[in-house]
């Protein structure tokens, strides 16, 4: 068995975003009741101490969290590699510059769109602004600037503009990653699937831009996974290098994962090595064992594990069947007319979207 | 433009170094190197240690080159650079060029 490379935690569900793309639980409910600092700093020592590099520290935003100074200079003092996965709302210059002297490493901060009124239609509030004014305050502390984009049907064409933006920010890297289907996102998919012709536009003004930021700019194009003819290595394959911490302690293969009926396993009961090591719930599809046909026999078993567990018990009701991603799989047909259908219906105008309600984003302890 | 940056490696007198944001720590756990960079973890072999461990700024590409050769019987030059232009690619590597 390998040990873990990273560790997500994510601090907290709340989130003054109301982003329709969300991948967050659709029962946040259910996370009020957070992990404390004291728990949390146990945690990221038994990290450290099964071989974890990197801790990710996301939510949610992580910045409501009033301990996540704490919590990085702790990780720091373990040697760990910290990164800040941020809305940016509650950066202030202060806090930034706190968390730098707490040892942060990287700050990725998440925008909508290159302009205003689009980027905060889709966050559901004022925040573009800030956003700009937080990147820049990124850069000017000497961090190295990645800019998170989230691509759907409604932002997809301005592609290029978000990558002259990026540019023009200064950023290190750029993620510009398409829309998983999971939680809130999967309830939206129809009007954030884009069309293929829209997805083909959008790969000739990335390769272009790739040639001109070479040595610039990290640029890292993720296709929406139901447009590939295999599915992608969910995680590096499951309880293989990544491991998650719910705000509520709860630990996962990978942050969707309690929407799998499967036994929990939390951090308020076990050791996280017991977890990693030992738990029905990570040794449940770890290796290539439990793997049907088509899987069982192919050639990629050992590069993409079989796809995501999460979107074959979501489209097919049985987390153990070939991701239907996979054009090799039998239930392909649920991805494909999905793509038929986001290829034919018309504007993207028309697709209504349904903002992620987040009833209650007070800090909390 | 200062002479200094994340550009490609031109030639054998440039003089690489880690980014700023990259780090090349031995972890215990794993008794191996490895690189730590925003979103990955590259486990390394002895070769690639070695280089990184060399990117200082001040050796050169040629520099790092000989001294490889001191220590392993078989080096190739045209790994050694394109495992390194590769890194400056990714912006893990800068280069102070001449």
């Amino acid at each position: 068995m390998d040990r873990p490379l990273g560790l997500l935690a994510e601090l907290t569900y709340a989130c003054p975003l109301h982003c329709p793309y969300c991948s967050n639980p659709l029962n946040l409910g259910d996370y009020s009741d957070e992990l404390t600092t004291q728990q949390w700093l146990r945690v990221i020592a038994e990290a450290a101490e099964l071989g974890v590099l990197q801790l990710h520290l996301s939510g949610g935003e992580p910045l409501l969290r009033r301990d996540l100074i704490d919590i990085v200079r702790f990780a720091s003092g373990h040697g760990m590699y910290t990164n800040l996965i941020t809305s940016a709302s509650g950066l202030s210059s202060r806090r930034a510059e706190l968390l730098r002297a707490a040892g942060l490493d990287h700050v990725q901060i998440s925008i909508q769109a290159d302009e205003q009124a689009l980027s905060d239609r889709i966050a559901g509030m004022p925040s573009f602004e800030r956003k700009l004014t937080a990147a820049r305050l990124v850069k000017k502390l000497g961090w190295p600037l990645t800019l998170n984009v989230v691509l759907h049907r409604h932002n997809i064409d301005r592609i290029g503009h978000i990558l002259d933006l990026a540019a023009e920010l200064g950023a290190d890297r750029i993620e510009l990653a398409n829309t998983q289907y999971y939680g809130w996102a999967q309830l939206n998919r129809e009007a954030l699937l884009p069309s293929r012709a829209q997805l083909e536009r959008a790969e000739t003004v990335v390769r272009a831009a790739r040639e001109r930021l070479r040595g610039q700019m990290e640029m890292i194009y993720v296709i929406p996974d139901y447009y590939s003819k295999y599915p992608k290595p969910c995680m590096g394959g499951w309880g293989r290098q990544q491991l998650t911490v719910a705000p509520n302690g709860d630990v996962l293969p990978c942050p969707t994962a309690h929407t799998l009926p499967l036994p929990r396993a939390s951090v308020r009961e076990h050791s996280l090595a017991w977890i990693w090591q030992q738990s029905p719930l990570f040794q449940r599809f770890r290796g290539t064992d439990w793997m049907p046909e088509p899987c069982r026999s192919c050639a990629r078993r050992d590069l993409d594990f079989g796809g995501c567990r999460c979107q074959a018990y979501q489209l097919t009701g049985d987390a153990a069947r070939t991701d239907p991603v996979c054009h090799l799989s039998p239930d392909h047909g649920i991805v494909a007319s999905a793509v038929r259908a986001a290829s034919e219906a018309g504007s993207p105008r028309e697709a209504v979207l349904i903002p992620r309600p987040h009833p209650d984003t007070r800090r909390r302890e | 433009m200062p002479l200094t940056g994340p550009m490609r490696i031109a030639d054998n007198a440039d003089r690489p170094r880690l980014a700023p944001h990259v780090r090349l720590v031995y972890d215990q756990a794993r008794q191996r190197h490895v690189l730590l960079t925003p979103e990955t973890v590259t486990l390394l072999n002895g070769t690639g240690a070695a280089i990184l461990e060399m990117c200082d700024g001040v050796r050169t590409v040629a520099e790092i080159l000989a001294e490889l050769r001191g220590r392993y019987d078989r080096v190739a030059d045209t790994e050694v650079e394109a495992f390194l232009t590769g890194l400056v690619a990714k912006r893990c590597v800068e280069v102070n060029h001449g």
